[in-house]
């Protein structure tokens, strides 16, 4: 199946990459390939198969409502690109 | 012979009756870092001090008689997936280059409490997404056995250090087979767990119901050893296994006589390299010398294996990796002129192709209008993979096949082609999809001298008797003792 | 068309923020008001590698609810993630429910002026909250306080049954006293710990067809809610008389113009990509579990509502208002053990103790003295010891000390004199003061009684107990 750039240029939006114009033709290319080679799935019938989204046999765990202690606020922001006080800071939010 | 050329547990017996110390088979990995490393290029980075601290404490509690652990005080590499607390740790990508963790990843954790010495962070495809190491940001490491050639991906830093005999193990992450086919190439033994026997927490995820740590060393036992270590359940993984421990030394050397080992059809394909084949294929029949009964089974799904895969791990990459916004930690893009700008640039600058490429197949596979088509049927297809195992282990104790279609290839040579490279994981990743052991044990050399291995997939926690099955074979050969021509 | 001619259709989706210790996935304080990223760990912070952890008291009180709200709980139910980008979600997804929530279809009855209605209730799922933005922080920033990301919040989403903005209010205040007789939530709609959203959309009267949805946000209070879906109906209707079509979108109250806004940056094209949460297995809740849960459910406000009409003799309005709070109607119901007339005793509830925990700012749980205290206060008065009017000076003073009413009785010396012989003296005397005052009251200006009344209280300091002094001075009078 051939992607088109415009598909392309959609999901670089959503996945938050400022692709270059280079990189949105490649991708076009590549990713339809990509495709084409997945298109093979189509072709099984799955209709009445379960999904298998957990490859695990654990049973859902569960841990006891009780505090531990926080990491303190100067750890937490120490690999903080940009911060102010104890608050993370980015460029300003437009609503 | 060096310090450095002994196996773990050669090391562990040493250093238990006192004739070496941890601090002097550190600095043997150090200095055998410093002789090597500019060829190998495995690690990322060398924690000297940390580990030479380490050592020291294992001495002393050596001294004091009371060791934490069987392999107290024998120096260990880890791929730098793994967090470690003070350490910077970048899964082999821009996006992380200067973080530096506030805690430790569970198995690290497990690691220094047994005593182990962490010598360094070693070189990774970025995000674990390659199977080469070529898409580390940083550098690609080198084959020990041909410096032209890649270890393999993505754990190829970690079989690297390895084989070049700069560290006595290595802890590597398998999620579509990149702890087995880096081993494969280097002629060390890789084994990846069953899904949920090893905790993920602290392990830097790229495809969440697929990713496993595992240890990577030159011997079964060593490997056995490290796994002693490491596979407990872990209450801070909800999908960590509830399920006891065996001593995983105890049936090591019983041999395979009366096993019943599966030939799966769909593994000998066209395309395998004539020499690996043959050597598949000569193993096989040393196992029924060995005394075990080999039965052809059929694995039909295989052929949508390497599809389901490469939609699956890219739909979960494409989540797991919208954390690295630049906002609470990482590289930011300085630059940016509003929010938006900060997070579509710094992520496009902060990962490479390869990363770009998964999470843009993810992303797509994800969106509203092609979630059915894609994702949803990837999982069922997935199950049908599944049951493909189910019933093949009803038959036999294990699955024998390659653990790569090819020997370790020259890099550079598929970089530009991710389809082929993708297809250089279509023996390891039904393991990962079907959430069993698998393990990589060298099995032989082509002409050209670059190690075979042999791949031995199990049921669900049926580790032991994949190492047993393993070992069965080592003991005829000792392979392990070669060293790689540096 | 007139405004008449339209049938609003209103759903609400709540979120309220769970009274655990610890958040959904981690061990952090879910604790308001702490300095920013106070409250936060590896897991909170969305770092490199980390996993969650279910909280299990978040499942129990999901259980409880489900339960309370007459939903099915479900046995298996499975996480999301929910993809998006904003500075307050630090990992890029919620973790959250979706196809497969732990409960769906429930109802809950409320009341509007043509009596009940049921409204239903479609599902309710389990989710982490987020961050907060401090959108306005000078020099061109704005900042991310992570403390509130990983609050374990319920979201209960109703069918779109209500049909105005009043059964909206209605249908808000009920849920909300049912979370808060639950004990999941502490209700406070200002703190956003219990939050509000509004789908809300227009249809000809008599259409079976619903008109396009809105969907508003930023109802923080019951006032907002009702203005804000008021509005919103009659722009909608506005928009469609003026021969326009409404837009599927997310509005904001703008509580300074008294107008809901449209968000533009919101309208981008948002697509979530849920997929199942790989990092947490489906959830298992036992039929043990839900049948303890349900054994354990405490009796709701319209339960209470009705049984304390019939069981205490209370009027609707009394009962309405000693059911309002579980607190209060356990006190009510502490204090009715040792008091058999409920009437009374509610009016002693709604006039002068009420008065008292309002003007005092007392939270009940800190209330100084027993029930048992203020039966013997009640019974005290019934009995003549003390008079209604010192009856409530004891009870103030019962407030502020916790002493016992006997005790503050005799300290103040607030007893009532019952001794007849000593009333007949004070009247006899106050009689023999006022010969002429008698003379008139024996010629027939029977106003005079007031009087005498008046100068026997204040001769005995205002102890004597009333209905003696009445009978005695009728006595002396010859009545």
């Amino acid at each position: 199946m051939a992607l088109t750039l415009e598909q392309v240029r959609h999901v670089a939006t959503l996945a938050r990459l400022a692709l270059t114009p280079e990189e949105e033709q490649r991708f076009t290319t590549q990713l339809s390939a990509v495709l084409d080679a997945v298109a093979q799935l189509q072709s099984l019938d799955v209709e009445a198969v379960e999904p298998t989204s957990h490859a695990t046999l654990a049973a859902s765990l569960l841990r006891e409502d009780v505090m531990k202690p926080s990491l303190p606020p100067e750890k937490s922001l120490a690999n903080a690109p940009a911060k102010s006080g104890t608050s993370f800071a980015v460029p300003k939010i437009i609503e | 012979m060096q310090l450095t050329d002994l196996t773990m547990l050669e090391l562990a017996a040493k250093l238990a009756e006192r004739a070496v110390s941890s601090e002097e088979a550190t600095r043997a990995c150090l200095e055998r870092i410093r002789q090597v490393d500019s060829k190998v290029r495995a690690f990322l980075r060398v924690d000297e001090e940390g580990a030479l601290a380490a050592a020291r404490a294992s001495d002393a509690r050596r001294k004091a008689g009371s060791p934490a652990s069987a392999l107290d005080g024998v120096p260990l590499g880890l791929k730098d997936i793994f967090l470690t607390e003070g350490v910077e740790t970048t899964a082999g990508s821009r996006i992380l280059e200067g973080f530096v963790p506030p805690y430790d990843a569970t198995v690290v954790r497990l690691l220094k409490d047994a005593g182990l010495p962490l010598v360094g962070k070693l070189n990774m495809d970025e995000f674990a997404m390659g199977s080469s190491n070529e898409s580390s940001a940083y550098f690609p490491s080198h084959n020990p056995w041909d410096l032209a050639r890649t270890p393999g991906g993505s754990s190829g830093g970690s079989a690297a250090a390895v084989a070049a005999r700069e560290v006595f193990g290595a802890l590597g992450t398998d999620t579509g087979g990149s702890i087995r086919q880096p081993a494969a190439f280097t002629n060390t033994v890789g084994l990846k767990p069953t899904y949920g026997r090893v905790s993920r927490y602290g392990v830097i995820a790229y495809a969440s119901s697929l990713d496993q740590p595992g240890p990577m060393a030159r011997t079964v036992a060593d490997t056995a050893a490290l796994l002693q270590l490491i596979a407990r359940h872990d209450p801070q993984d909800s999908t960590s296994a509830a399920v006891e421990t065996p001593d995983y030394q105890a049936d090591l050397e019983a041999g395979v006589r009366g096993l019943k080992l599966g030939v799966p059809r769909e593994y000998f394909i066209e395309g395998i390299d004539p020499e690996v084949e043959a050597s598949i294929r000569e193993t096989l029949r040393e196992y029924e010398r060995l005394g075990a009964t080999l039965v052809d089974v059929s694995l039909p799904h295989t052929k949508y294996a390497l599809a389901t895969y490469y939609l699956l791990a890219s739909s979960e990459a494409s989540s797991n990796l919208a954390r690295y916004d630049g906002i609470r930690y990482g590289q930011r893009a300085k630059d940016a002129r509003g929010l938006k700008e900060l997070y579509a640039l710094t992520r496009e600058r902060g990962f490479g192709p390869e990363v770009k490429r998964r999470i843009m197949l993810g992303t797509y596979a994800l969106s509203a209008g092609y979630y059915d088509a894609y994702y949803l049927r990837a999982q069922k297809v997935r199950t049908l993979i599944r049951e493909d195992f189910t019933k093949a282990f009803q038959q036999v104790d294990a699955v024998l096949s390659p653990t790569s279609p090819v020997p370790a290839f020259k890099l550079g040579e598929k970089v530009d082609d991710p389809l082929s490279m993708y297809l250089m994981d279509v023996f390891t990743l039904p393991c990962n999809l079907a959430g069993l052991p698998g393990l990589a044990v060298p099995c032989g050399f082509t002409k050209a001298g670059l190690p075979v291995g042999l791949q031995i997939l199990g049921r669900p926690f049926d580790e032991a008797r994949l190492l047993r099955i393993a070992r069965a074979f080592e003991r005829e050969h000792d392979f392990f003792r070669r060293p790689a021509p540096l | 068309m007139p405004v008449s001619d339209f049938q609003p259709v209103i759903g609400l989706e709540v979120h309220a923020q769970l009274l655990t210790q610890s958040k959904i996935f981690c061990g952090c304080s879910t604790a308001f008001g702490a300095e920013p990223n106070r409250n936060t760990c590896p897991v909170c912070l969305g770092m490199p590698g980390v996993l969650p952890v279910l909280n299990q008291r978040v499942v129990e009180f999901a259980v409880r609810t489900g339960l309370a709200l007459e939903c099915t709980v479900k046995k298996t139910s499975v996480w999301s993630r929910k993809n998006y980008f904003y500075p307050d979600l630090p990992k890029g997804y919620q973790i959250t429910q979706y196809d497969l929530p732990i409960c769906e279809y429930g109802r809950l009855v409320i009341d509007t002026p043509q009596g009940e209605k049921v409204i239903r209730v479609r599902r309710i799922h389990m989710e982490e909250d987020a961050g907060k933005n401090v959108h306005d922080a000078g020099g061109g920033q704005s900042l991310v306080d992570l403390n509130r990301a990983g609050v374990p919040l319920l979201e209960i989403v109703s069918e779109p049954d209500l049909r105005d903005a009043d059964e909206a209010v209605e249908y808000l205040k009920t849920l909300r006293d049912v979370l808060m007789y639950l004990g999941v939530n502490d209700g406070n709609l200002e703190e956003g710990s219990f939050r509000c959203d509004a789908n809300v959309s227009v249809m000809p009267k008599g259409s079976s067809t619903y008109g396009q949805r809105c969907e508003l946000k930023n109802l923080n209070s019951f006032r907002f809610l009702k203005q804000a879906v008021e509005y919103e109906i009659s722009r909608q209707v506005d928009v469609i008389e003026s021969g326009g079509k409404v837009s599927q979108e997310t509005r904001l109250w703008d509580v300074n113009k008294g107008v809901t806004r449209s968000m533009r940056s919101k309208e981008e094209a948002h697509d979530y990509r849920y997929f199942p949460e790989p990092d947490l297995p489906p959830l298992h809740v036992s039929d043990e579990a839900i049948d303890a849960a349900a054994k354990a459910l405490p009796e709701l406000p319209r339960a209470k509502l009705t049984r304390f009409m019939s069981q205490y003799g209370l009027p609707a309005y009394d009962a309405r208002i000693l059911t309002a709070e579980r607190p209060l109607a356990d006190f009510f119901e502490a204090c009715a053990a040792h008091y058999a007339d409920g009437k009374k005793l509610s009016n002693w509830f709604l006039g002068e103790l009420m008065r008292l925990l309002k003007e005092e700012g007392t939270p009940l749980s800190a209330l100084a003295f027993t029930p048992a205290q203020l039966a013997e206060l009640l019974g005290a008065v019934d009995k003549g010891t003390v008079s209604s009017n010192a009856g409530k000076d004891v009870l103030g003073e019962m407030f502020r000390t916790g002493k016992a009413p006997s005790d503050i009785i005799a300290e103040k010396g607030l007893a009532q004199v019952s001794d007849t012989g000593a009333i007949e003296a004070v009247v006899d005397d106050i009689l023999a003061k006022n010969a002429g005052e008698v003379e008139k009251y024996r010629a027939g200006k029977k106003q005079v009684f007031g009087f005498f009344v008046g100068q026997v209280m204040k001769a005995m300091k205002g102890k004597g107990n009333p209905a003696l002094v009445n009978d005695l001075l009728k006595k002396k009078l010859g009545d």
